[in-house]
């Protein structure tokens, strides 16, 4: 019992930055109806940003405080991480738009390698740790034998990914720019037709993704400590199953198939073996593929027109 | 006559190598209802759409309000006020009937008055019990009043409307020119209908035109057209001018 609880605790903390990252996969598939390979590399990219962002600010300018430290690497991130997305959009895939569907694809898998590559340069090719921080716990259960903890690092991401997915619901539900990307993504004609500008909104969703990619790249190193240009392969793939689990196109669906991966990856690691927890992961894949293509929340592939 | 609001010029458009248009001249001036009639695959649509830029004019021109569009992006076109309502409705499936609404104010940009929705709303009760309905669940008479309801959000200065009786029982058909004609009277809106429902159509229109295979054949009053004998032979079926009213 205590140690379900436990992998319970570190599942949905590994869940919120595959649905993250997720988000960020079913935005633009939704949008442009293309699988962008990148976007795992962008969040490496977002984790590298991060570090560098927080040795300047810790080291350089000698920022004490963690929360306000965390805070302005967060911004940051998010940021840089926007624009370099805004500009992979418009290099990469624009120029590609109305090419033939594999066209933007292979453009992505090729940024996808070249972000690796330029980090693995730039960066060097070993891992990268910043010190560790936040490094208190909660005990929940069991006093003597198994400890059931939880970590301030974890309720740093639990709340973190609770507050910025609350604001960009808002944002997608609520605001006149979400109202228009939600319409591009049905029906680009009209949308232009009635005044939207398909390219700029377009711009937009990448910057959207990229920013939550972002946060879940800041996350992923507060939490592991530890980056390195590799990085964003794996969670990539597996943020892309939880999209496709959820339901490609469902925002919601992007959270909650988040979510199950990280628990289904943790619960296996706990129970089965540590070694096939990716496999485990991607079985879901296969299988989601096979019995229910349209994902939990997502739409038949047949629309009534 | 001051100059025309909406102009077009000797205009071609292709569909890859097809032809689609082949020199159109056509004029809408303001305050006025212009109808274009013709036959399925006349190249009416295709107009409509040309007016908006999405597929381009590859000669001629198109100028409205003085001011050469013909190469405007859509959307800017858009803003001009040029609202559409277009073949097969487009309706935002997955929006409310508020969303779709409000999308309609886009155009407007920073002018964008939201107590139009009430105006808007008044002219079309129906719409205002489905507020929070999903476009999607409307019925076909629904979903097109929804059409013209979200292009007038904007305050368009002409309106374009594409087919707006198709597949709609006669009750409602007749509905909508009547909503449209109380449009053109109370507000001045300027018109501009393609239909296959001739009768109709030139019945409400001041002036019309009919296309045939992209070009246009006649022109004249609507109370005109609908008198020749060559427009009753080939859109009127015959005689059965009464029967032709309920509609297809």
């Amino acid at each position: 019992m205590e140690v379900f609880v436990q992998q319970l605790i570190n599942g949905i903390t590994l869940g919120s930055i595959y649905g993250l990252i997720a988000i960020g996969y079913t935005m633009v598939f939704g949008i442009i109806g293309m699988v962008n390979f990148a976007h795992g590399d962008v969040f490496m990219v977002s984790a590298f940003v991060a570090l560098i962002a927080f040795l300047v600010l810790t080291t350089w300018l000698g920022i004490a405080s963690v929360t306000l430290a965390l805070f302005i690497v967060l911004i940051v991130a998010m940021v840089l991480t926007g624009v370099l997305n805004w500009a992979i959009e418009r290099l990469a895939y624009r120029p590609l738009r109305g090419s033939f569907r594999l066209a933007p694809l292979i453009s992505a898998i090729g940024m996808s390698i070249f972000l690796m590559n330029f980090v693995q340069v730039a960066q060097g090719p070993r891992n990268k740790s910043i010190p560790p921080l936040l490094s208190g716990e909660f005990v929940l259960m069991g006093g003597s034998g198994y400890q059931v903890t939880l970590s301030y690092k974890q309720i740093m991401v639990w709340v973190v990914t609770a507050v910025l997915l609350a604001a960009f619901w808002w944002l997608v539900s609520r605001t006149a720019l979400g109202r228009a990307q939600r319409a591009c993504e049905q029906d680009q004609k009209m949308a232009s037709l009635l005044g939207v500008d398909v390219d700029r909104t377009v711009s937009i969703t990448f910057v959207m993704g990229a920013a939550l990619a972002a946060v879940a790249g800041t996350m992923y190193l507060m939490y592991y400590g530890v980056i390195s240009f590799a990085d964003g392969f794996t969670p990539g793939v597996k943020a892309f199953t939880a999209a496709v689990l959820g339901g490609i196109g469902s925002l919601p669906g992007a959270v909650i198939g988040g979510l199950l991966i990280g628990l289904v990856e943790t619960l296996w690691s706990a129970y089965f073996s540590i070694d096939y927890k990716d496999v485990a992961a991607f079985s879901i894949l296969a299988v989601v593929l096979i019995f229910l293509p349209q994902g939990l929340l997502g739409r038949p592939e047949v629309e009534k027109v | 006559m001051a100059e025309p609001l909406l102009a077009v010029r000797g205009v071609e458009t292709y569909y890859g190598s097809i032809k689609a248009l082949k020199g159109v001249d056509l004029d809408v001036n303001e305050g006025e209802i212009v109808t274009l009639i013709g036959a399925n695959g006349a190249g009416k649509s295709t107009l409509m759409m040309t007016i908006c830029g999405n597929p381009r004019a590859r000669a001629g021109r198109v100028v409205f309000d003085g001011r050469d569009i013909t190469t405007l992006p859509t959307h800017e076109i858009a803003r001009l006020r040029i609202a559409q309502s277009p073949e097969g409705r487009r309706i935002f499936a997955r929006m409310t009937v508020l969303e779709n609404l409000q999308m309609g104010l886009v155009a407007a940009g920073p002018e964008a008055d939201p107590a139009e929705l009430d105006r808007v709303l008044a002219f079309f009760p129906r719409l205002s019990e489905r507020l929070a309905q999903r476009g999607g669940t409307l019925s076909g008479g629904e979903q097109q009043m929804l059409a013209i309801a979200r292009a007038l959000m904007s305050r368009p200065r002409l309106l374009l409307l594409d087919e707006p009786s198709l597949g709609l029982a006669p009750l409602i058909a007749q509905q909508i020119f009547d909503i449209v004609r109380e449009l053109n009277r109370t507000r001045r809106l300027t018109v501009f209908l393609v239909e296959q429902n001739a009768y109709h159509a030139l019945k409400l229109a001041h002036r019309a035109y009919v296309m045939v295979n992209g070009v246009i054949t006649m022109t004249g009053s609507g109370r005109d057209l609908l008198e020749r004998p060559e427009v009753q032979a080939a859109y009127l079926e015959g005689g059965r001018r009464e029967t032709a009213a309920t509609g297809s």
